[in-house]
């Protein structure tokens, strides 16, 4: 198994695990940690072709990862805040409970 | 492939998959701390040391510990998080099939069969010169788009608040 195939493996099994974590759970928190865990999969798949690509110095798989998670600071902000919106709505973090649009 | 890739590898994976299947969310955030330090010495071992640092400083200084600040200000909801929705069997087919896929094409691709590059030597000069160079405009719609995300955040987390009073 070359180290590209073992990043890229890694990778796949992150994204795996967090796409459980936000189907399977019903806590909104637990769907943002999911959500997190998949960004910093394909972040992964970023640095391993970067690394193990033909052209590394152009640094463009770098400079990807650091606006990606740049990216994903603003979608953690912008989620807590919205749960943190949802629970005084409601009194609850459960997503199932959120099912419609006018309150 | 080397030893430390795969001890941190594992290290990740235990975290990630502890900090879906604990119950405690307090618990489940700190081992997504531990999967996040993990992925960052795995950044370093490959080579991408500013990427790694930053890793540290905005998933472990920052995200974490939001998170945590969220779970402590919905703490009256169901703490421990331990309901399971009904349709988990649905979401075991859909993820094992979503990883099937991605590990059959990963197997079959051409560019896991090529040789090991030398390791790439980047500074933190040339990151910054690429920055504030080839990568300028797109520096600077991170720096709007993280300013608007923020102002909409904290509009959003208040105005129940403003409605309440």
């Amino acid at each position: 198994m070359t180290p590209l195939t073992a990043c890229l493996l890694l990778s796949a099994l992150l994204f795996a695990i967090g796409l459980a974590g936000a189907l399977v759970r019903r806590n909104s928190i637990l769907v943002l940690i999911g959500i997190e865990l998949m960004l910093n999969a394909a972040n992964l798949n970023f640095i391993a072709f970067w690394r193990y690509g033909p052209n590394p110095e152009a640094l463009t798989g770098m400079m990807f990862a650091v606006f990606s998670i740049a990216v994903a600071a603003a979608e953690a902000a912008v989620g807590l805040a919205l749960i943190i919106s949802l629970y005084r709505h409601l009194k609850s973090a459960n997503i199932d409970e959120v099912n419609s649009m006018s309150g | 492939m080397p030893l430390l890739f795969t001890i941190f590898a594992i290290v990740t994976v235990a975290g990630a998959a502890a900090a879906i299947c604990l119950r405690n969310l307090v618990h489940s955030v700190l081992a997504l701390i531990v999967a996040f330090a993990g992925l960052a010495v795995v950044y370093l071992l490959l080579g991408a040391q500013f990427v790694g640092f930053a890793q540290v400083l905005v998933y472990i200084g920052a995200v974490a510990i939001l998170i945590v600040f969220a779970i402590l200000l919905t703490r009256n909801s169901d703490i421990t998080g331990a309901r399971i929705g009904g349709s988990w069997a649905w979401s075991g087919v859909v993820v094992a099939g979503v990883f099937a896929v991605l590990a059959w094409s990963i197997h079959n691709s051409s560019v896991s069969h090529g040789a090991a590059a030398p390791q790439p030597a980047t500074s933190t000069q040339q990151i910054g010169s690429a920055l504030m160079q080839q990568f300028a405009l797109p520096l600077e719609v991170i720096g709007l788009l993280l300013t608007a995300a923020l102002i909409g955040a904290v509009t959003i987390a208040l105005r129940e608040q403003k409605e309440a009073r």
